[in-house]
Formats: structure tokens, C-alpha cells, sequence
């Protein structure tokens, strides 16, 4: 296909260039990818956030499934019953070995049969929602929680915020230990901050279903040494922890131990709702950080 | 709008991905995840079928399943059994993602604190 003239044109026109030629390889010693998901309605900007903070333009595939109300064929068969769902994608590489894929996927019910398939073996999903439209990621958080797909919401906010965060938790319905975030999905620093508090959540979740002493181990390694020297090197990670549950590993970066971060958790969390109520000052200046973030 | 993810060839005429996949369904069951990192050991061989080659000249480097198949605009599951023929013959390897989620599906705290590293830098 590149062959042909027309081709040819969309390869010198760099933003079409989809031939061999034109791809980024990853390197050679990259060994092992990771998956995170980003779900969402049509339209939220699912492909735009992929797309701020991949290394390459985000690419579009599809996978195949069978209609008829019998679910995913196991056997993977397409044909006149089959139908397609697309999604696309993009990635970060994150050190000499590692791979991130992130995945923008409809949040649609049909594609809910593919999604074991498709993501079992994700770290973890973000849901962005548009508030126009909360009503479109009811079914995916519903989904997620019955795929026990560790998540966190972040709302895609241009422009002047019609509603606090505290009402789109509401709104949503949403547990208070799962994150809500402000983002703006055209905004590379913006999507990766909320990439960043995925993690953070990730880190929370895991560190609460462990013992005390495994707390304190992420405490000291993970969050002492490590998130503490990010937070030194990354100014994002100062301010991606504010929106999040951040505010769990603040605790759990000083040196109250390991209980804190299991007890930081739910206030840190609830303090995620005062702040972006806007009823009580945010702790550390963070109001403003969620703010100027999401206000570019 | 202009330039976005549009694939010119895209077909999903069940005969032509019958016979690209030579009248095969099967995916080669959890043989391949959708990051599994394909590697070409090989180059193409004359007379190779040409979904065949062009996996060939892709994977040089490390490639996912998902790029090969966006790359040649056919379902993911087509090119697992595409691949699948390419792995039994020895033509290309595949580094398999490592993290396998533990009972809770959590990621153990080694990989998260690589991936904030890594996502730290960007």
C-alpha cells in the first residue's frame, strides 16, 4: 500500500504517515508492556487524552465479537453475525524495558463482552466524563466494579466548570474511595497527572490490602524514598497528589508510619470533596494547584 | 478531523479475513496478549504470504500485537492467528507481559513505582 501515489502523499504529509517507514519502534531491549484504560462516551475526548500524553499518534483498531445476545464466541469466529467494535491507542515508554499502552475504549455496553478479552491484566482504568453527559459512565463504572477493575474518574473540564466536583461525585453515585479528578484532555502535563494519580490509587489500594508492616514497607520504600524523591524531581507529582487520594501518600510520606496511610485514606479522600467544594481551605495550597491545572 | 485514524484498506469482509487466515477462526487461545511484545527472528522469505511479511519487516523491533494490527488495519483476533503461525514456525518470539494481576487484580507496588518513574519523566 505504500506503493500507490496517494499513499505516498500521506506518508510525505507527516501527520497522515501510517507506513512502516513512519512508525516509532519501541526499543530493543523493551521486554514487558502494561495496560491502562481510559473509558469513556463517545465524544468525551478519550482519544484526545490518549493522544496528549502518548509517544506516538494514537492508533486505531478493532476487535471482533458475535451479536445475537450470545456474547463473546469463545472461539473468536467473525462472519456474517460477527460484528466489530474499535478502539484505539497509544503509548509511553517508561524506562529501557518497560511499556505503557493506554487504550481509549467506548464505554458502550457491547463492548463490555470484549473487555476481559481485550484488558484482563490492565494495572487500571480512568473513566472520563464530560458533565454534559454524566450519564454515559454510569454503565462503565457499574462495569468496572464488576470486573473489580481498580479506577478513578477524571472529568474532562474546558472551559468554566458547571458543576464542583463534589456534585459530579453525587452525581455518579461515586464510592468515596475511588478519585475524582479534574483534568483537561488536551493537556499533556494534565493527562499525565492523571495517569499519575491512577497510580497513586493504585499504590493506596494495594498498600491497604496489605498487613501493617507491608504498609509500612510502602511507606519507606514507596513512598518515603521513591515518591518522596519525585515529588522533589516532579512538581506534577505534587500537584497531581492534591486532586487524589495524594493526599493519603502526603500522610504516608511523613513520619506517622505506616498506619497513616490506611487511616489517611478516607480523610484524604473526603478531603478531595471539601476542596473542590471549595468549602474549606485546601490543604497545602492544593485548591489552587487543581485549578490552575485545570484552567490552563 | 483531517488526517485522524482512518484506515484506508479496512475491510472487514468476513471472506477476506477467512482467506488472509486461510479459513481459520481460532485464535490460538491466550496465546497472545494484546501487549504481547512481538520480535522477528527472521527476515521475510520469498513466496511468504504477505500478512506474513510485513509482520516480518514490522516486528524488527519490538512491536505489540495491537500495533501489528492497527498497522495492517485487520482484527486483533486475525492477527493473533496470524502470529500464531509465525511463532510455531520459529519466525518471530514474543515477550509476554509479566504483571499478572494477583487475586485482588492489583499490580504489586514494584511496577507502580516504575511506572510513576516512568511516567514522572515524560
Amino acid at each position: 500500500m505504500a506503493s500507490n501515489s496517494s499513499d505516498a502523499r500521506d506518508a510525505a504529509d507527516d501527520a497522515g504517515a501510517r507506513t512502516a517507514g513512519a512508525r516509532t519502534p519501541l526499543r530493543a531491549t523493551a521486554d514487558n508492556a502494561l495496560k491502562i484504560v481510559v473509558v469513556g462516551g463517545f465524544g468525551v475526548g478519550k482519544t484526545t487524552l490518549v493522544g496528549s500524553v502518548s509517544e506516538i499518534r494514537p492508533l486505531n483498531t478493532e476487535e471482533v465479537m458475535t451479536k445475537a445476545g450470545e456474547g463473546i464466541d469463545p472461539a473468536g469466529a467473525w462472519g456474517k453475525r460477527s460484528t466489530t467494535v474499535a478502539f484505539d491507542f497509544g503509548r509511553i515508554t517508561l524506562s529501557e524495558r518497560q511499556v505503557l499502552y493506554l487504550f481509549g475504549a467506548p464505554g458502550q455496553e457491547r463492548f463490555w463482552f470484549l473487555w476481559d478479552r481485550l484488558f484482563s491484566g490492565a494495572l487500571g482504568a480512568v473513566v472520563l466524563v464530560d458533565t454534559r453527559r454524566l450519564e454515559d459512565s454510569w454503565y462503565a463504572i457499574d462495569r468496572l466494579e464488576h470486573h473489580g477493575t481498580p479506577f478513578i474518574v477524571a472529568r474532562n473540564n474546558f472551559g468554566e466548570p458547571g458543576h464542583t466536583l463534589e456534585q459530579v461525585r453525587e452525581a455518579l453515585d461515586l464510592p468515596a474511595g475511588v478519585p475524582l479528578v479534574d483534568c483537561d484532555a488536551r493537556d499533556r502535563e494534565s493527562g499525565k497527572r492523571v495517569l499519575i494519580a491512577l497510580v497513586h490509587h493504585l499504590a493506596a489500594l494495594a498498600g491497604a490490602d496489605r498487613t501493617a508492616l507491608a504498609d509500612g514497607e510502602i511507606l519507606t520504600d514507596g513512598g518515603a524514598p521513591a515518591d518522596g524523591q519525585a515529588l522533589t524531581d516532579g512538581q506534577a507529582l505534587t500537584d497531581g497528589q492534591a486532586p487524589t487520594d495524594g493526599g493519603a501518600l502526603t500522610d504516608g510520606g511523613s513520619p506517622t508510619g505506616g498506619q497513616a496511610l490506611l487511616d489517611g485514606r478516607a480523610p484524604a479522600e473526603g478531603a478531595v470533596l471539601v476542596t473542590a467544594a471549595g468549602r474549606a481551605p485546601a490543604p497545602a495550597g492544593s485548591r489552587t494547584a487543581i485549578y490552575e491545572e485545570s484552567t490552563p | 478531523m483531517n488526517a485522524g485514524p482512518v484506515l484506508p484498506g479496512r475491510d472487514d469482509d468476513p471472506d477476506r479475513l477467512y482467506t488472509i487466515t486461510r479459513g481459520r477462526s481460532r485464535a490460538p487461545e491466550n496465546a497472545f496478549d494484546l501487549v504481547t511484545l512481538i520480535v522477528a527472528e527472521r527476515q521475510p522469505a520469498p513466496g511468504m504470504q504477505s500478512e506474513h511479511a510485513r509482520i516480518l519487516r514490522m516486528c524488527e523491533a519490538p512491536t505489540a500485537v495491537v500495533e501489528v494490527a492497527a498497522e495492517l488495519a485487520l482484527p486483533v483476533s486475525v492477527v493473533k492467528i496470524l502470529l500464531g503461525d509465525l511463532l510455531e514456525s520459529g519466525a518471530v518470539t514474543a515477550r509476554h507481559p509479566r504483571f499478572a494481576p494477583n487475586k485482588a487484580r492489583l499490580p504489586d507496588l514494584d511496577t507502580l513505582k516504575q511506572v510513576l518513574h516512568g511516567l514522572q519523566q515524560l
